[in-house]
């Protein structure tokens, strides 16, 4: 037995005069911070197990907590910040990788930030959305290269034979998160906001669960190279299937879901057996290729007989752009980005931190490349990683994306505050845990309220945005980069993201 | 029981919601301030003494959870083993009410319970105590205070 040197990250206040020893936050840690002592009636604290959640603080009926990050720091030294110091002290003592969650929080630059949105003036009127309509809605799927009309008693008739499109009634739709990594009543209450709010929904690689056919018109099933709960059932459940390649934060490697959160209902979604590590290979076995990946998706549109979009998701890596036409070339109906800044159950921290590349550049080079190529109609594009606001959505928009998937703040909305914790399965507000104690904690019935709020929200807000370019649909502003214009950015991003310097 | 006395309309009670009840006990704590004499929660647990005491339970065998508090029954065992006449049903309400002042503290109401609704007070004049559905607010303190919506209030019409 030695001294461990692992730091507290956070610590825990508690204004003893207000502290009515309820014993609220005891039971709502489940990192058992909190406890009682009888017989001396006081609270005492672990600082060391804090993992800054917050949960204790939000259910405290006196606001008698507080939880900060831990005042206690070293000499400050640009090389050997306090974060590299705990890090090393953490791998000193368990002699394994750093595990994290959530996507990278390194300062990597972001985009959306320096770029700032058009709007009418004068010369072309703005429009009021509460006045007149404004178009969301959004089609993801191979566009015709050209469409044929015929005139039929007078009246124009659509000769051409449209291939499968998802109809989406906003541009955003609920990202890829397992059965596994999140909860039943989690999956439940995305697949109940999705189907309100006429969006779809991802199931991320771990299989559906018989409970959620119903929502199948508003869920996008995923086959990731695990193949988890992956059968002709399943894929003809959905609205859209979806090849899961890679992961924005954690390109080149696969899922990883620990035997303990696999329990009975898991297992029988998965087809695995109960407790058995869901551990997914990095590649797909059989795809090695882009002649590869071209059987698998034409195998999957065999299995859905052609009747829904298959699309791949692939991590934005360098060579994104290369990558992403050849899946369009390679037969898919849509093409998935995510971003560095993409969340996830469990990953490395170092490749969570350092591996891939923020959205908004591999989306500009992708969408620039699709174009020069003259295969952009081929297949639409959606990018996920990291959007927290409404701007971000829209300026994805201009910048070519046909729609976004939104994980990271779709957990939030249900009270996830980003503790990065998810590997643990012991998320305190139920979200990322399996835990029959803590999934309770997400009232389905709360939770659906809140997801279709927030979609509520943000769609509203892209109307208003339109409505000041004097847009009154979505689709015009698509890829139209000319309503982007950035602030600090230098010739070489300018150039990457296609889009002109405010001012010019 | 061959005929039922029909003296109230409603059935008005709380009801709970296992598969979201997340044992807080955040109900009680709620219960304990609107049964104080000051209703400001710090004073009612750190100031008041005898402090008041919960109607309402968190039944607990983990995982499962979920508050518990008098069914303000149709037909009230209780009310039939109170000698006194303290607890009654309201033929107004519905609601299974108990008198502080009638109560000699025999509880024999704690016995006949099938719910476990009612509790020993063992303060001052030794009585019972239960739930007496906050009649005088809005809405059960129990109720308003849950933070996932696991309590709310049910009425059956007769």
């Amino acid at each position: 037995m030695h001294k461990s040197l692992i730091k507290a990250e956070f610590q825990v206040e508690r204004d003893d005069y207000k502290c009515i020893r309820c014993r609220v936050c005891e039971r709502q840690c489940s990192f058992e911070v909190h406890s009682y002592d009888a017989d001396a009636d006081r609270m005492f604290e672990d600082e060391l197990k804090c993992v800054g959640c917050q949960r204790c603080v939000e259910y405290c009926p006196t606001r008698a907590l507080s939880v900060q990050p831990h005042k206690s720091t070293i000499r400050p030294h640009g090389n050997w910040p306090y974060r590299a110091v705990k890090d090393i002290c953490k791998q000193a003592e368990t002699g394994g990788m750093l595990l994290s969650s959530t996507g990278d929080e390194l300062h990597h630059r972001i985009y959306w930030d320096h770029l700032v949105l058009n709007a009418s003036q004068v010369t072309n009127p703005s429009i009021d959305p509460l006045r007149e309509p404004m178009e969301l809605r959004t089609f993801i799927g191979r566009k015709p290269d050209q469409v044929d009309v015929q005139l039929v008693n007078g009246k124009p008739v659509l000769k051409t034979e449209l291939p499968p499109q998802l109809t989406l009634e906003t541009p955003m739709m609920f990202g890829a998160m397992s059965y596994g990594a999140i909860s039943y009543n989690v999956c439940q209450s995305l697949a109940r906001a999705a189907t309100a709010s006429g969006t779809m929904y991802n199931t991320g690689e771990g299989g559906l669960h018989r409970d959620f056919y119903q929502y199948g018109p508003n869920t996008i099933v995923q086959c990731a190279s695990g193949r988890f709960g992956v059968h002709r059932e399943y894929l003809n459940a959905g609205a859209a299937v979806e090849i899961k390649v890679g992961q924005g934060a954690k390109p080149g490697i696969g899922g990883h879901v620990p035997g303990e959160k696999v329990d009975k209902e898991i297992s029988i979604t998965r087809m695995i057996p109960v407790g058995t590590d869901a551990l997914s290979p990095a590649p797909h076995h059989d795809i090695y290729s882009i002649e590869d990946l071209r059987q698998l998706i034409y195998a999957l549109k065999e299995a859905v007989e052609y009747k829904k979009p298959v699309g791949v998701k692939i991590a934005a890596v360098h060579n994104a752009a290369a990558i992403a036409s050849g899946i369009v070339r390679a037969g898919a109906d849509f093409v998935t980005l995510d971003g560095l800044r993409g969340g996830t159950g469990a990953a490395p921290t170092r490749t969570r931190d350092s591996v891939g590349m923020p959205i908004e550049l591999a989306l500009a080079a992708v969408d620039q490349r699709l174009r020069e190529e003259g295969i952009r109609n081929n297949a639409s594009l959606i990018v996920a990683g990291g959007f927290r606001n409404s701007t971000d959505v829209v300026k994805a928009i201009a910048l070519g994306a046909d729609a976004v998937y939104i994980g990271t703040a779709a957990l939030i909305s249900l009270g996830c505050t980003v503790c990065q914790k998810c590997y643990t399965g012991k998320c305190p507000w139920g979200i990322t845990t399996q835990d029959p104690y803590l999934t309770k904690r997400v009232n389905p019935e709360i939770g659906t309220q809140r997801l279709t709020n927030l979609l509520r929200a943000w769609s509203l807000e892209i109307k208003e945005i339109l409505g000041g370019m004097g847009i009154n649909a979505i689709e015009s502003l698509r890829g139209n980069r000319l309503h982007l214009r950035a602030i600090g950015l230098n010739e070489r991003e300018l150039d990457v993201l296609g889009v002109m310097h405010a001012g010019e | 029981m061959a005929t039922k006395a029909k003296t109230n309309k409603k059935r008005r009670r709380v009801q709970a919601d296992e598969n979201v009840c997340i044992g807080c006990k955040l109900c009680e704590v709620a219960c304990i301030v609107a049964h104080s004499k000051s209703k400001n929660i710090i004073r009612a647990f750190n100031e008041e003494t005898p402090r008041a005491l919960s109607r309402v339970l968190v039944e607990e065998s983990k995982p499962l959870t979920f508050a518990l508090q008098c069914r303000h029954c149709e037909d009230p065992p209780c009310t039939i083993a109170c000698m006194t006449g303290a607890l009654h049903k309201d033929p107004v309400t519905g609601a299974v009410l108990h008198d502080r002042e009638k109560c000699v503290g025999c509880w024999m109401c704690v016995m006949v319970c099938p719910y476990g609704g009612i509790q020993r007070d063992l303060r001052e004049d030794k009585a019972a105590s239960k739930c007496d559905l906050c009649l005088e607010l809005d809405e059960p303190a129990c109720v308003a205070a849950c933070p996932n919506a696991a309590l709310f209030v049910v009425e059956d019409e007769d």
